[in-house]
């Protein structure tokens, strides 16, 4: 087992930055916690701050004003860590990818790992997403 | 001079074009002002639609903001209309009021939530958004998505409701009614809820007046505007329902008129799916072939408020201006007027009340001040300082 | 009915009139009126404000102030044509508070000017467009169209 597998192998804990998003990967995500869906029965848990968690979810193309704080939340996350680009958004820009404050998509500005396409992507594929991710390591 | 702390609430908040970060600058547990700053989520649509053609404008609208995403659609396809002067079927406009309904049913199952939530009451979260579940399955088998359902095009929508399928709708309908019957039970006449809200976050009738505060949060504070009755489109007039009103202008007021809105909603739903029987199937669509030269305005009454749309046309193939007006910003401004002076805790359910899209609890407090060195609480300890409030007053009761 | 008063009471300040349909009425007024007219509709009329929305066209730069007249469900548009050289008009944020932020967001946007605002500072552009560009002009060029 290597290392980072071994830092991935208990409970995985997710902190959510949402850039110039339109709010509906958003709700997925918040969605994904609750009743139907639960997501902390596989020992996942959104945290308040990027310095508990393993896991960063971006969703949302990166405007202009985003792109530091989206550096500066990265390099503020305990390494290693891993990196989910959820929505259309998120892995291309979508249907903002043409806008004059665009500056991502999120993989040219930090690693990613995992690309959850979609627009929103359903409750379901995010878990798929995710637990794919735990497969990965 | 009194040592102020500063919380930021944000700023990744994404409501529109604007989410923002509120600087709350407090005195001890006092909030003495507000300020906000946006510009995180400005994705420059406005400019956007200028390159698509009018019917791209649809999809791009639509992912203004992902909660409320037929209300722009709809605005646009009003304006749009008002520039060509084409009638839809009436086929169409019971469609268009039905998408439209059942999204304010689930926006508002969405903020009673979120509401429940700022007060660290986790059960009504959870409760709220299980049964907001099945609208959304509703919408995957009405339009094959579970939000941003693109299913509105100038003249008319894109996809009939079947009337195989109006029988499922309506068994829906009546699982929705009676969970809000649980939920109005369970809110309405809770002690620690009336403690928590009533009183807090007042907006006068003048505050609405003066910030040009519109939908729930105007109806709230007495102000009976609501554009589905004063400038009636789609189906609205050809269905009974009413207005809902209260007076007191606190969170409670608001949460008892979106409550009370849903019901309203179920209503409407239920005469538009009677009327639908009567028309004929698949008679959805107009053929519009040219957009002339003008302008049109375009209102709806999102599950927020007024949306309004102005779209300027030159002839040409896209929309040569396009204005949007969400709710939210205006009634974002009135945050000065009902925050400053509550104390810290209370001023999270007094932000939420407005509903400016508060889907994103868990991202807030990114933002470090590192030069001036403020005290910075985050939303988690906000919102557990909140929950600590609720259990003193369980201790009371 | 409160058209008609408008019109008398402003007869001179109101340029010309458009009537789309009983609930759609664009004025065209002098932008010096502008002031004198948005008090009269708020504080007397009871009219609301929507929104103001602005166009750079040939003929410079345009606005449109939205106003809502809710117990008819007529919306009132007042259009302002201003400078193409130096857009400018006096703010209406003194009066109410709703305006504060569409005049920030039009500085910002089009680069218009608007006389005694009590804050203008910057709403959306800080870190995404610097201070002195309007991506809202035509003349706009972005790097993309640039480096076409
Ligand atoms: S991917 Fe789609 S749903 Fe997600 S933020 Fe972007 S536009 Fe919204």
């Amino acid at each position: 087992m290597g290392f980072k597998s071994y830092c991935f192998k208990k409970s995985l804990w997710l902190f959510h930055f949402g850039g110039a998003s339109c709010n509906n990967c958003d709700i997925e995500i918040l969605d994904c916690l609750t009743p139907r869906y639960d997501l902390e029965r596989f020992g996942m848990l959104l945290v308040g701050s990027i310095r508990h968690a393993d896991v960063l979810l971006v969703n949302g193309s990166i405007n202009k004003k985003d792109k530091p704080r989206l550096l500066e939340i990265y390099e503020q996350a305990p390494k290693p860590v891993l990196v989910v680009a959820i929505g259309a958004c998120g892995c291309t820009g979508g249907i903002f990818a043409e806008g004059n404050t665009f500056a991502g998509p999120v993989d040219k500005i930090i690693p990613v790992d995992v690309y959850i396409p979609g627009c929103p992507p359903k409750p379901e594929a995010i878990l798929a997403g995710i637990v794919k991710l735990l497969g990965k390591n | 001079m009194s040592k102020q702390t500063l919380i930021p609430v944000g700023p990744y908040h994404p409501l529109q074009e604007e989410p923002e970060l509120f600087k709350l600058y407090c005195d001890g547990e006092i909030v003495k002002d507000v300020k906000w700053e946006t510009g995180y989520n400005h994705r420059g649509i406005e400019k956007l639609a200028e390159k698509k053609s009018y019917d791209e404008v649809f999809f791009l609208v639509e992912r203004i903001c992902g909660i409320c995403s037929t209300s722009h659609p709809f605005a646009f396809a009003n304006s749009v209309e008002e520039i060509v002067g084409v009638e839809i079927t009436n086929r169409a406009k019971y469609i268009r009021t039905i998408i439209g309904e059942l999204e304010r049913i689930h926006s508002h199952l969405l903020w009673v939530g979120l509401a429940g939530h700022f007060l660290g009451y986790n059960t009504v979260f959870m409760w709220a958004w299980k049964y907001r579940e099945p609208v959304l399955d509703l919408f995957e088998m009405i339009t094959g998505n579970r939000n941003s359902y693109a299913m509105f095009k100038v003249g008319g929508v894109r996809r009939d409701i079947e009337n195989q399928k109006i029988p499922a709708i309506e068994g829906v309908l009546s699982l929705v009614k009676k969970k809000t019957d649980l939920l109005v039970g369970a809110i309405m006449d809770d002690p620690v809820i009336h403690a928590r809200t009533k009183g807090v976050g007042v907006l006068t009738r003048q505050d609405i007046l003066d910030f040009a505060a519109v939908g729930p949060t105007a109806r709230a504070s007495g102000v009976d505007i609501d554009v589905r009755r004063d400038d009636p489109y789609a189906a609205y007039p050809l269905v009974n329902w009413k207005v809902i009103t209260a007076e007191a202008g606190d969170v409670f007021a608001k949460a008892e008129v979106r409550l009370l809105e849903m019901y309203e909603s179920i209503s409407i739903i239920e005469q538009c799916l009677s009327g639908l029987k009567k028309e004929k199937e698949g008679d959805v669509d107009v053929k519009v072939k040219h957009i002339p030269e003008g302008y049109g305005t375009g209102r709806t009454e999102a599950p927020r408020g007024e949306v309004f749309h102005f779209v300027v046309s030159d002839g040409s193939n896209s929309p040569a201006r396009h204005k949007i007006r969400a709710p939210s910003y205006t009634n974002i401004a009135t945050f000065k007027k009902s925050c400053v002076g509550q104390s810290i805790s209370d001023a999270t359910i007094s932000l939420a009340a407005v509903d400016p899209c508060y889907c994103c609890t868990e991202r807030l407090a990114v933002a470090i001040d590192r030069q001036s060195g403020h005290r910075i609480m985050n939303a988690k300890e906000i919102i557990s300082h909140s929950a600590s409030i609720t259990d003193k007053l369980l201790q009371h009761e | 009915m409160v058209l008609n008063e408008l019109q008398k009471t402003f007869a001179k300040e109101i340029l010309d009139s458009e009537a789309r349909s009983e609930r759609r009425v664009t004025l065209r007024i002098d932008p010096a009126a502008l002031i004198p007219i948005s008090v009269h509709l708020f504080r007397e009329l009871g009219f609301r404000f929507i929104i103001a929305s602005a166009l750079h066209t040939k003929k410079g730069f345009e606005i449109y102030y939205h106003y809502s007249y809710d117990s008819t469900g007529l919306v009132l548009n007042l259009h302002v044509i201003l400078d193409q050289k130096k857009p400018e008009i006096e703010s209406l944020s003194n009066m109410f508070e709703a305006t504060n932020w569409i005049e920030r967001e039009m500085h910002e946007l089009f680069g218009i000017n608007f006389l005694n605002h009590p804050n203008l500072e910057q709403l959306l552009s800080e870190g995404n467009w610097a201070t002195g560009e309007y991506p809202y002009r035509k003349t706009f060029k972005s790097n993309e169209d640039v480096q076409a």
